[in-house]
């Protein structure tokens, strides 16, 4: 599904500020995999993202998406295959747009748009039943402007709009560091079940340590620009998180520092 | 008399709406400070003007006005998107390139429109009463052009338009490529500001080169009103207070002038007006701070007194 093949990515290349941000990275992602990215500061986990995405091209490297050699597709040509959820709330969705336009934006995503209405009977009935599955009573405010809406609400909508239009790949960075911890937990259920729902591939960036092995089947630890670690199986099942953390200093040599990593248990 | 200055002013204020309508697209919808319109309003009209005195039928020359500003907006988001150089510069240069080129169309600075068969004398030909002809016919145009509007702006396209303007990282990830539709919108935009340069030229009985200048402050400066007569961010309603908010301008303008401001004056009366009505949000602030501090005063008096 995903192929990412000695893919460099260096900023300001030649300057003073040069940053190594990416390393030969060689990722393989098959079809249905959920991959928990972890690392420290400046690791280049949304960097990784980013060109996944087609924010960023790599100096050097390809990046394979359904077969598909994309590495210098911008962002807009990719949107048809790769969903995706930002850390700030705000910047998934239109906020002086409603609900319902909101939603008629993601579902013609990466096809030709035209001159036809947004909206229609047809297509508000199947916002609300979307909607309903969210639980959050949204489906009963289709026509209010997004602005109104709370983090949580404003987050779960991005992410129902981030798997509108049939994308394969679901990217999710820090998606609920902005959020209060027990909406944190509601929009992961909702994730949980969109991603079923869609058969999704899911690369998912966090700083929440437990969140990381609990969530999805694989996990990939970064340092200074590379892959360090990549567990799965039953080798990711016997992993917690003070061996995790044993493995970062083990294989960086450093400790894992992050200024908003979570040391649960 | 008063009736005639009265429906002077909305004659002037419908026609002026075609350009608030555009300054409302750019400004407030694709949340880019466009100045082509300095440019495109003069372009609309010479390009009307000069078809109009070779002949062609006024309303072909006024559909070729609104061509010629679709092109002059869509050059300025040429400039910006593809070049990438700022949008305020990207319009200031369009404009100032105009500038030549609206000479250039017209030959000279000024033509007159006088004895010239235009869309008013054509519609007079069709046996209205003559008093209302630029009324009526201003009020179906604005009208028809509002309700294009509307549409578009609910269509697919149009609402992909809305988002680049409210939030271009997200449409972008939902595969709109948010260049074309700002080259879309900035063209449509100045398409509508020359309409609104040719229908004055022909009501006004002149082209002239430097009719441009303070124009981005006219349509401002109605946008704002607009908004402030009718709160809302629907569409349907955005677009009917840039109308009312145009009118009500003209208004405030020619009661200006029966106050004996000189004419020439009127452009610093409404850039006061813009300035007051944008920083209003802050002003009120200090008020606010002030009225709080007084009553903080008041209920430590009372307070006092009680004890």
């Amino acid at each position: 599904m995903l192929k990412l093949t000695n893919v460099h990515k260096i900023f300001n290349y030649g300057q003073i500020n040069e940053n190594y941000a990416l390393k030969d990275i060689n990722l393989h992602v098959p079809k249905g995999d959920f991959i928990t990215i972890i690392g420290s500061n400046g690791a280049g986990k949304s960097t990784l993202l980013n060109l996944v995405a087609g924010t960023y091209f790599p100096e050097t490297g390809t990046i394979e998406i359904n077969g598909q050699d994309m590495t210098n597709w911008p962002v807009y040509k990719r949107a048809f295959l790769v969903g995706r959820v930002f850390q700030d709330p705000l910047k998934g969705t239109a906020a002086e747009m409603t609900i319902e336009e909101n939603l008629s934006l993601a579902i013609k995503r990466g096809q030709r748009r035209g001159l036809k209405l947004g909206l229609n009977k047809k297509r508000r009935d199947e916002f609300r039943r979307l909607l309903a599955l969210l639980e959050l009573g949204l489906e009963n405010r289709l026509d209010e402007p997004v602005k109104l809406l709370s983090g949580g609400q404003r987050q779960a909508l991005t992410l129902l709009m981030a798997t509108l239009g049939g994308p394969k790949i679901l990217l999710l960075d820090e998606y609920t560091a902005n959020l209060d911890p027990k909406t944190a937990v509601q929009i992961i259920e909702i994730t949980d079940r969109v991603v079923k729902q869609g058969e999704l591939t899911v690369l998912m960036v966090t700083h929440d340590l437990k969140q990381a092995l609990e969530m999805g089947n694989r996990t990939i630890m970064m340092d200074q620009g590379r892959i360090i670690l990549d567990i799965k199986g039953k080798e990711r099942e016997q992993t917690t998180v003070s061996s995790l953390l044993k493995k970062f200093s083990e294989k960086s040599g450093r400790e894992l520092t992050n200024d908003r990593v979570l040391l649960q248990r | 008399m008063w009736l005639n200055i009265l429906q002077g002013t909305v004659e002037q204020g419908l026609v002026f709406a075609l350009l608030a309508m555009g300054v409302y697209l750019t400004f407030r919808i694709l949340d880019f400070p466009d100045l082509t319109v300095e440019g495109s309003f003069p372009l609309g009209a010479s390009v009307a003007a000069v078809l109009i005195i070779k002949g062609v039928n006024p309303f072909l020359a006024t559909l070729c006005a609104f061509a010629a500003g679709l092109l002059a907006g869509m050059i300025t988001g040429i400039i910006n998107t593809k070049l990438k150089i700022a949008g305020l510069l990207a319009g200031i240069l369009t404009m100032t390139s105009l500038y030549s080129i609206n000479l250039r169309i017209m030959g000279r600075a000024n033509i007159p429109l006088l004895r010239e068969k235009t869309i008013l004398t054509i519609i007079k030909d069709w046996g209205l009463p003559e008093r209302y002809i630029p009324l009526i016919a201003f009020l179906l145009i604005v009208f028809f052009v509002k309700f294009i509007l509307d549409y578009f702006l609910y269509s697919e396209i149009g609402m992909g338009l809305r988002a680049t303007g409210d939030s271009p990282v997200m449409i972008a990830s939902l595969g709109i490529n948010t260049d074309n539709i700002k080259i879309l919108g900035l063209g449509l935009a100045n398409a509508l500001t020359a309409l609104s340069g040719a229908l004055t030229c022909q009501y006004q009985g002149f082209a002239d080169a430097g009719m441009g200048i303070g124009m981005i402050v006219i349509g401002l400066a109605s946008v704002i009103i607009g908004e402030v007569v009718i709160r809302t961010s629907r569409i349907i309603y955005a677009t009917f207070g840039v109308i009312v908010g145009s009118i009500i301008y003209r208004l405030a303008i020619a009661v200006a002038l029966q106050l004996g401001f000189a004419p020439t004056d009127l452009k610093v009366v409404t850039a006061v007006l813009v300035i007051l009505a944008l920083g209003a949000p802050t002003l009120r602030k200090f008020m606010i701070q002030d009225e709080f501090a007084e009553r903080l005063m008041e209920g430590d008096a009372s307070d006092a007194e009680v004890n």
